[in-house]
């Protein structure tokens, strides 16, 4: 009952092992080289996932400041002096504007995502199509030369020497 | 996130990763792997990480399926396992 409970409690970890050794299956025990590339696409998000799901907080939301906590008391009378606001007012105005605002921006941690290990894994999912489309330019290569992409063919043809 | 949408979607995430590499025919495991992208960009919209989502749509859904498309027309569509 305790090891269901420890399983149960954190089941998504698991999914993602499972995921993960499935495409880890694919790249070493299909025999198709498009199939061993899905494999390792699944693979690698399996891994993104992961990364991801540690920045998640409970009751937590998307990593954006909206308008009203940057501007708490502006709000209501943004209607009223839109001139005090616009740009072309000189640096003491918008200097004073700073002060007036600024130590009002109270951003309480736990109400955003984590966003790092989302910008990490951004370059991670590039990183991973471009991984992809090598790795099909290369089978394209292969079945121009051997004119199979299966790889127990191709390495027939390789031992008795094409 | 809540609990019951999040093991929806990650068993509907094993079972489509299981058919796209269990297929016989390539450009059926390429458009079964772009319904897997989809379900990982859901997932990531319900962890609140939305610029994720939104490249996992474009890239993983979008490129790597023209990609994997491409390749299958070039060569074979019949895959022996």
């Amino acid at each position: 009952m305790e090891i269901f409970e420890a399983i149960s409690a954190k089941f998504n970890f698991w999914i993602y092992i499972i995921i993960m050794m499935i495409g880890l299956y694919a790249m070493i025990a299909k025999n198709n080289l498009i199939k061993k590339l899905i494999g390792m696409s699944i693979f690698q998000t399996a891994i993104i996932l992961f990364y991801v799901s540690i920045g998640v907080k409970d009751g937590a939301s998307i990593p954006i400041l909206y308008h009203d906590q940057v501007h708490p008391e502006h709000h209501d009378e943004s209607h009223g002096d839109h001139s005090a606001h616009s740009p072309s007012t000189d640096g003491h105005d918008s200097h004073a504007a700073e002060d007036r605002y600024l130590p009002e921006l109270v951003v309480d941690g736990n109400d955003f995502a984590n966003p790092l290990p989302h910008v990490l894994m951004l370059t991670a999912i590039v990183v991973g199509v471009s991984t992809l489309g090598v790795g099909l330019a290369v089978t394209q290569k292969v079945y121009r030369e051997y004119g199979s992409i299966e790889e127990s063919e191709i390495l027939e043809m390789i031992k008795s020497g094409k | 996130m809540i609990w019951q949408f999040d093991l929806i979607i990650l068993v509907f995430l094993v079972i489509t990763a299981l058919i796209s590499l269990s297929v016989k025919d390539l450009l059926s495991a390429a458009m079964i792997f772009g319904v897997y992208s989809f379900l990982m960009c859901l997932l990531w919209a319900g962890m609140a990480a939305v610029d994720v989502a939104f490249t996992e749509a474009a890239v993983g859904a979008g490129v790597s399926a023209v990609f994997l498309i491409a390749t299958v027309l070039r060569t074979s569509r019949r895959s022996s396992d």
